[in-house]
């Protein structure tokens, strides 16, 4: 069943009882971001300390895939280096466009997300959050837009 | 439920849809249930010949030669132009600009009347449900004349509330843009009120047609419009095919558009004079052979009857509401199908829109998922996006059983 691929039981469970969903107190870092063409929304928290990303939350709404996604990568680079997080943040993008091969070792739970790759139109939902990410990284904040009187 | 029994006034779907050769297709290994012609409609065989034919048999550029292909070519492309305008009830083929669709007509109205004519401590007012593609060239605009932007707000039933109506629509508003019939709601707004409202203050209105000329007859002289914006490719036409309703007398007062061939009429050094209402507005070459299609589909709906067009419309709508509601899912907008047509939100238990519609494609069924570019409409009512099916002539209640029995499954997923 087709349908396995996407919805498999660790995308399903982190959708229903998400991790680490809520604002991080202190957090130096943060990044909004919507997908315009759904209207998904995440907001990343990180909270660094020797380093390392010492506190990771979000916020945000949106489909299992996009939610599920962030619940994941919150608990993946918890801990992390910034080059490690960025790393990471590059083979999810590798595997999502269908140019890296996931191996549990180093990507974990996140092979669940390998599913997405046959249903193109939802890439975006999964890598959304990581874009999220990779731009509270780089110290982005909010997309402008058109701002009228 | 008696709505199921009601047979359409005439519309003979069986029959019809083997017009449709889109119709044949299986998706997944199941039949294809197409339910997102708000977003773009099929089309059929026609149309599509009308096009081939032109392509194969009358190919020329229009209103530039001076031989037989070229004069054919300029007939069949003006021909649409006639059943255009007397499609939508305006006096003149003159009162017709073509263009790529809603967005660009809307757009050509934003630069060519409103740069020319707004300026500081005007307004434009538009309505929280509008499409943002009624929404975004008005903001353009405004950041170009000073002109301010108002918006009439919405009622929890998705009604334009026009409570405060006197306040918003003043002699200071210009323009009021509202749209024939909300792409996410459904909502049917009353126009004719709307319109005799805004000429009372002296400003003009332009409604956006891109779902309501498709399914509801329009008389855009009885309406009294000054503008009604039309999309071809959600009236059985091809892409890019489409127009502009204009009063001859804003036509007329307006700026050119786009610049280029044709819409000219001499070209100087330092300046240019314009080509004749409507060809000031269509530079370069048109699309041609869409607007001939487009020409096809008019042929096609006129001999349907957008009477039984509507009808038919109404009573899927009607039983669409009543099975999506019984199966547990919010419908958004009006539930009266005699204020609202077949665009139909919704969200269904706790399972997101894109999720849903994934699901539902594994069924065969194609549905939309997201804010269809209405996320005023999605703030006002809390939801990031919803479901939409929407209805048209080719279209079942069988099909609407399909899109229900795949709901079901969606809700298996995420709650098995």
């Amino acid at each position: 069943m087709a349908l396995d691929d996407i919805y498999k039981e660790v995308i399903l469970d982190h959708y229903k009882n998400p991790r680490n969903k809520r604002e991080v107190a202190g957090a130096e870092l943060t990044c909004s971001k919507n997908n315009p063409l759904c209207g998904d929304e995440i907001t990343v928290f990180v909270h660094e300390e020797d380093g390392k990303l010492a506190e990771v939350g979000f916020l945000g709404q949106g489909c299992s895939i996009s939610q599920s996604s962030a619940s994941m990568m919150t608990e993946a680079v918890l801990g992390a280096t910034r080059e490690e997080a960025e790393g990471l943040i590059g083979r999810i993008r590798g595997m999502m466009a269908g140019e890296v091969e996931p191996d549990e070792d180093t990507f974990g739970e996140l092979v669940a997300l390998k599913g997405v790759v046959k249903y193109p139109v939802r890439i975006k939902c999964a890598v959304l959050p990581w874009d999220v990410l990779q731009e509270a990284l780089e110290g982005k904040g909010e997309a402008e837009g058109i701002a009228t009187h | 439920m008696a709505v199921t029994e009601r047979r359409s006034a005439g519309l003979d779907v069986a029959r019809l849809r083997a017009d449709f050769p889109i119709l044949e297709r299986t998706i997944n290994g199941r039949p294809l249930v197409y339910l997102d012609s708000a977003a773009t409609s099929q089309k059929p065989r026609q149309v599509i010949d009308a096009e081939a034919d032109f392509y194969a048999n009358h190919n020329a550029n229009a209103h530039r030669g001076l031989y037989q292909l070229a004069e054919e070519a300029t007939e069949l492309y003006e021909a649409a132009r006639a059943k255009l305008a007397r499609f939508i009830g305006a006096p003149a083929p003159e009162t017709i600009v073509f263009t790529r669709g809603t967005t660009e007509s809307t757009n050509l109205v934003a630069y060519a009347w409103a740069r020319r004519f707004l300026s500081e401590g005007d307004e434009i007012l538009l309505t929280d449900m509008e499409h943002h593609s009624n929404i975004v060239p008005w903001q353009l605009a405004a950041r170009d004349t000073g002109a301010t932007l108002r918006y009439l707000p919405l009622t929890d039933d998705g009604l334009l509330d026009l409570t405060d109506l006197g306040s918003l629509l003043t002699e200071r508003t210009k323009l009021l843009a509202v749209t024939g019939m909300s792409n996410s709601l459904g909502t049917l707004p009353p126009l004719r009120q709307l319109t005799e409202a805004a000429h009372a203050v002296g400003a003009l209105a332009l409604v956006d047609g891109a779902q309501l000329v498709p399914h509801v007859p329009v008389d855009v002289t009885a309406l009294d419009v000054d503008f009604l914006t039309i999309s071809g490719h959600k009236m059985l036409g091809p892409t890019a095919s489409g127009g502009l309703y204009g009063k001859a007398e804003h036509l007329e007062a307006m700026d050119a558009f786009l610049g280029g061939g044709h819409m000219i009429e001499e070209v100087f050094h330092d300046h240019s004079t314009w080509n004749a209402v409507p060809y000031k507005f269509e530079a370069g070459t048109m699309n041609i052979a869409q607007e001939v299609g487009l020409g096809a589909a008019i042929d096609y709906l006129d001999a349907l009857g957008m009477d039984a067009v509507r009808a038919h419309e109404e009573e899927i709508t009607a039983y669409a509401i009543d099975r999506l509601t019984e199966a547990g899912a919010r419908v958004f907008g009006p539930t009266d199908t005699a204020i609202r047509g077949g665009a139909v939100s919704f969200w269904y238990r706790d399972v997101h829109p894109h999720d849903l519609a994934t699901i539902l494609n594994e069924e065969g069924v194609a549905i939309r998922a997201g804010h269809h570019c209405n996320q005023l409409v999605m703030r006002r009512y809390g939801v990031p996006a919803t479901a939409r099916a929407s209805f048209y002539v080719y279209n079942t209640n069988d099909e609407v059983d399909a899109l229900v029995q795949a709901l079901a499954k969606a809700g298996d997923v995420f709650d098995g």
